[in-house]
């Protein structure tokens, strides 16, 4: 049944949005790397500092069958709904799209009428989406004004091409393969857009093929992961513009492309450099510096940060031939009113703030460090323990004054780059105009599972997109 | 007819909120006021297909049989829009005349706005052909071409007035109101307007 009034966690603007309430609870993906019968699940953290279980787990779902790995899920409505050529204001902010990227299995949860107590009420197994759509190992889930988008790593086979596929926000059926045109695009990873200029992006990683056995040194070497940014016609669904980022650049991942709807850039984060085991952040924009409808993207490369020179008894077997330390950004993400970054460094540990008011000058402005291959920095909350895995999937909250993030990456790929096996946990920081603290209060460790994607109660900085400015 | 082209204007989804979408992202006021047009247009070829299309049925369909088809669409679809809301997939954020007169058209058709009106066209028409039956003088080929002519004219006023109600909401929130409004003030219209399709169709069945 449709609500009377719009969902009060609907904004029309990002403005709008970083005035709403603290967020009280959070879901995080929970992911079993062990090869026992246990299947993912959904865990919520209660996240009121007033409540006795603060930073702790309040309630959890296991999904349907073992062997998910769960990515980045996603709301079934959000912000958008407001945008006013689809206005449906009514819907509710409630369910849970939750995609794995091993099984192609997509779970829909439903968060009512106990939020700390998620059921599941849909399952689309995996060939049902491979018949609907031609694709496989979903990946990321973004609330559309007229659908759930869906990115896709691959086809059933386990090859390319990867791309979007589309899902009905009311029924959650599958409704088809979202490209008309795909022109050159082959690697999937991301997909977000810029909704005031009818303009979707999409990154590049690797087919599933390439990823699900853990990073392939011969492909890496040879350049072979994603390296691309695509540009869409988010309306008539084809192919518009190919970025290229060079040869020697490596994983294209994470897209943030600025909330304000007026504003016509945004930014991406890259792993890995062949040439210095760099990482690297870019930022698109429009070439004529226009914000309309048509016109050229132009990309450059605004952050670079350096690997360490490292002793090689301290790196896996992976990295000891080359003497160092890379940073790993894995993932970045922006603050609401377009101000903040904040990069995870998965290697290195390092979490990093960066002012990016002017996006093609930003200033680094606070950092901190928890894990990493080499350090493995200590949190307040244990400062004898030291700690694996490094800040990896981000959450800013709406308000923009706490950011959380979790230390699990992909459980063939952590093992990789922490062979000691990750031990999941989850960390916050409170940010101040004096930049960013470790609240040590808060400090969620998971037995046994390995912790990836939050969302926040309500709504946060990778949740939602607006048609207002 | 003025009432209910109030009543299409005064919905957010129908119009004037793309207008002042339009206009924010212009940074201007003409936004508002250029969107208005082609909104207005294509409101009034979504009602003028429906109308024009009763008013061909009704040369070969008796009245009440006429009555009876336009009653239970409008009811099967007021209860199927009580239950299931959904929209057409189009437009987005960069739109020109044709594409808003389109949406327009698309939005005005898919939430049944001729539909709607058409009973009160029926009816009015219905009083046109008695009073031509009272004057014996008139042929059947006038009675058409009258029948038209009130059409057109319900058309226009229905048209002005829906027009009238969006530009003045539209106005109002973009000079003065702002976009918070929508947050509390976005009563479920459509819930209410698949209801008075509903109703009007089992009024005009029953009647």
């Amino acid at each position: 049944m449709p609500l009377l009034k719009p969902d009060p966690t609907f904004y029309p603007s990002p403005k709008m949005a970083m005035q709403s309430p603290p967020e009280k609870l959070s879901y995080l993906a929970l992911i079993n790397s062990k090869k026992d019968d246990r299947p993912d699940a959904i865990a919520v953290v209660d996240l009121d500092p007033d409540s006795a279980s603060y930073g702790k787990l309040v309630g959890s779902v296991d999904m349907t069958k073992p062997g998910d790995e769960l990515h980045h899920f996603g709301w079934n409505a959000c912000s958008s709904c407001l945008c006013p050529y689809a206005p449906h204001p009514h819907m509710e902010r409630r369910y849970l799209i939750v995609p794995g990227i091993n099984t192609s299995r997509i779970h829909v949860l439903d968060t009512k009428p106990d939020p700390k107590n998620p059921k599941v009420v849909k399952v689309i197994e995996p060939e049902v989406l491979a018949e609907r759509t031609g694709y496989a190992a979903p990946h990321t889930v973004h609330c559309g004004p007229d659908g759930i988008y869906v990115s896709a790593l691959g086809a059933p086979s386990g090859d390319g091409p990867g791309g979007t596929l589309v899902m009905d926000p009311e029924t959650f059926e599958i409704k088809g393969k979202w490209e008309i045109d795909r022109g050159p695009q082959q690697l999937a990873y991301d997909v977000w857009w810029h909704l005031g200029l009818d303009t979707m992006v999409t990154s590049t990683w690797g087919t599933p093929n390439m990823v699900k056995a853990g990073v392939n040194p011969e492909l890496l070497l040879a350049g072979k992961y994603g390296n691309k940014l695509h540009f869409w016609n988010l309306r008539k669904r084809r192919h518009v513009q190919q970025l290229e980022l060079g040869a020697e650049q490596q994983m294209a991942l994470e897209l943030r492309p600025a909330h304000d709807p007026a504003k016509a850039y945004g930014f991406l984060g890259v792993v890995l450099s062949l040439k210095d085991l760099s990482s690297s952040i870019w930022v698109w924009y429009r070439e004529d510096g226009k914000n309309g409808s048509n016109g050229k993207w132009g990309i450059k490369k605004i952050i670079e940060i350096p690997a360490t020179p490292a002793d090689p008894a301290k790196l896996p077997p992976l990295l000891q031939g080359f003497k160092a330390e890379p940073p790993l950004v894995t993932d970045i993400n922006l603050s609401l009113d377009d101000r903040y970054l904040y990069v995870s460094c998965w290697g290195s540990g390092e979490f990093i703030q960066y002012d990016v008011s002017d996006p093609f000058n930003p200033k680094k402005s606070s950092s901190i460090r928890l894990g990493g291959i080499v350090n493995r920095s200590v949190h307040p909350a244990k400062p004898k323990q030291a700690l694996n895995g490094g800040p990896q999937m981000v959450e800013i909250s709406r308000d923009g004054k706490r950011v959380y993030f979790s230390n699990g990456l992909y459980t063939p790929w952590d093992d990789q780059f922490y062979p000691d096996g990750v031990r999941g946990w989850v960390a916050k920081v409170d940010v101040t105009e004096k930049g960013m603290k470790i609240d040590s209060k808060f400090f969620l460790e998971v037995e046994g599972m390995r912790t990836h994607q939050m969302r926040l109660e309500g709504g946060d900085a990778s949740s939602d997109s607006f048609c207002y400015s | 007819m003025l009432l209910l082209g109030a009543y299409h204007g005064i919905n957010p989804g129908m119009g004037w909120l793309f207008a002042v979408a339009l206009g924010m992202q212009q940074g201007s006021a003409r936004g508002v006021w250029r969107a208005l047009p082609p909104i207005g247009l294509g409101h009034a070829l979504a009602v003028g297909v429906v109308l024009l299309a009763a008013g061909l049925a009704q040369l070969v369909v008796p009245l009440g049989l006429l009555k009876a088809t336009v009653a239970s669409i409008l009811l099967g679809f007021g209860v199927y829009r009580l239950w299931r809301h959904r929209h057409p997939r189009y437009g987005g954020m960069r739109v020109g005349f044709r594409d808003l007169t389109t949406w327009s058209f698309l939005m005005a058709s898919a939430h049944g706005a001729g539909f709607m009106v058409l009973p009160f066209v029926i009816r009015m028409s219905n009083d046109v052909k008695a009073v031509d039956a009272a004057m014996p003088s008139h042929t059947g080929h006038m009675t058409a071409a009258a029948s038209a002519g009130t059409g057109s004219i319900l058309l226009g006023l229905h048209t002005l007035s829906y027009l009238a109600v969006t530009g003045l909401a539209a106005w109002i929130v973009y000079r003065w109101l702002g976009l918070a409004l929508l947050r509390t003030a976005w009563f479920n219209l459509d819930l209410l307007w698949a209801a008075v399709l509903a109703v009007t169709g089992a009024v005009v069945l029953l009647s």
